[in-house]
């Protein structure tokens, strides 16, 4: 346990410092444990565990746009479970419940569980077609079509800085549109 | 749209880079100021006494009172913009104003009153001082939710009466170069009932705008 949790702190300060692939290891790495997490919040809030992922892409938005809030001298993973102990209140205090979050839920992922590859989420699509059009094009681009950015700016006529603002504005206007509707 | 292509799009946005909390809320109470300071030029400005005053050592105090709300509570409120952070080891530094204050009180109630105490008390500005704190406030209140938005405070609520608490600080420490009553008595009440109001309405805001 101890090792994977400086695994990560090491791999965040890579991210930080601007090592892209790092980053992309870091969210695959934790993925696993915030779903098994967030299913066991599910299920002691008396909640199907389909609902898992949506909360799983939530913290995941979470993490990226306050990752300024990292400490980079501090571990990483309390910062983690913070972030997602508290999207995983925020859901399920919107899906009715009142609910005590442990920590541990977070801390204690047996190995093995719920290392299912990937899912997909109904309410990070769905919001996405409520974005402008500039910024779900960019998005789709890039998620869903695997271009990169300077693919992306040639498909759309547009710069590279263009795109990065397009697309950092859209992972906002998600995140803020998850988190009120 | 899948997490893992959630996570690669994630990635391609990992060269964007994010401002400081501590500089977006410095910047935030830096925009907030001037107006903060207009309402103070336009309805009060500085007592006229302001030089004899400044060898009252309770003229003076009033300023070490307010600043050591101030102070602390940017602290505090920087701190809590951690997802991680806890009030816990943190709250007792909001004692320093009490603390100074109940000195100051303690130490003119040995002295020779010059007035009576209940005029000490409700001295002969309490509805201005009820007031402008809390006007010259709300601009500053503004700027440091402002601010405290880019954190991730795991306690929204709290996270915007630390703001309340700061703007009110900053607010009196205005205010207490306008204000002719230099009793602590008078500090103690009537300072107290405004910061409690701004910090109930940061509270309140901040339950709201401070979620992440």
């Amino acid at each position: 346990m101890r090792g994977r949790e400086d695994e990560w702190t090491d791999l965040m300060r890579s991210a930080m410092a601007g090592d892209d692939a790092a980053y992309h290891r870091l969210l695959r790495a934790v993925t696993p444990v915030l779903r098994a997490a967030a299913r066991r919040g599910l299920a002691r809030a008396g909640q199907p565990p389909d609902q898992a992922e949506d909360i799983v892409q939530e913290i995941l938005l979470a993490v990226h746009l306050k990752r300024h809030t990292w400490d980079s001298e501090a571990p990483f993973a309390p910062w983690l479970f913070a972030i997602a102990r508290n999207k995983l209140i925020d859901a399920l205090r919107r899906r009715g419940r009142r609910i005590f979050v442990n920590i541990d839920d977070f801390a204690e992922t047996l190995p093995g569980e719920a290392l299912q590859e990937t899912a997909s989420a109904g309410e990070v699509t769905a919001q996405l077609n409520t974005l402008p059009q500039r910024q779900r094009d960019v998005l789709q681009s890039i998620a869903v079509d695997s271009a990169s950015i300077k693919d992306t700016a040639t498909k759309f006529s547009m710069s590279e800085g263009a795109v990065r603002v397009a697309l950092h504005r859209g992972l906002a206007a998600l995140t803020a549109k998850l988190r009120d509707h | 749209m899948d997490t893992d292509q959630l996570i690669r799009t994630l990635a391609a946005d990992n060269a964007h880079r994010a401002p400081r909390v501590g500089g977006l809320l410095t910047m935030g109470l830096l925009v907030a100021a001037p107006f903060s300071i207009l309402i103070f030029a336009t309805f009060l400005g500085v007592r006229p006494d302001v030089m004899t005053a400044m060898h009252n050592p309770f003229f003076d105090t009033k300023f070490a009172v307010t600043l050591s709300l101030a102070i602390p509570a940017i602290v505090i409120s920087l701190h809590l913009s951690r997802p991680e952070a806890l009030m816990r080891g943190w709250g007792w530094l909001l004692l320093l104003p009490v603390g100074l204050l109940a000195v100051a009180i303690g130490s003119e109630a040995m002295m020779a009153p010059a007035m009576p105490m209940t005029m000490r008390l409700v001295g002969k500005n309490s509805r201005w001082c009820m007031l402008s704190i809390p006007a010259m406030s709300l601009p500053l209140l503004a700027g440091a939710l402002f601010g405290l938005r880019h954190g991730a405070p795991s306690r929204p609520a709290l996270a915007g009466a630390l703001a309340g608490l700061l703007s009110a600080g900053l607010a009196a420490t205005l205010y207490a170069s306008h204000c002719t009553d230099d009793s602590p008595l008078f500090v103690a009440t009537w300072y107290t009932i405004a910061t409690a109001v701004v910090t109930a309405i940061g509270a309140a805001v901040g339950s709201r705008v401070l979620r992440y």
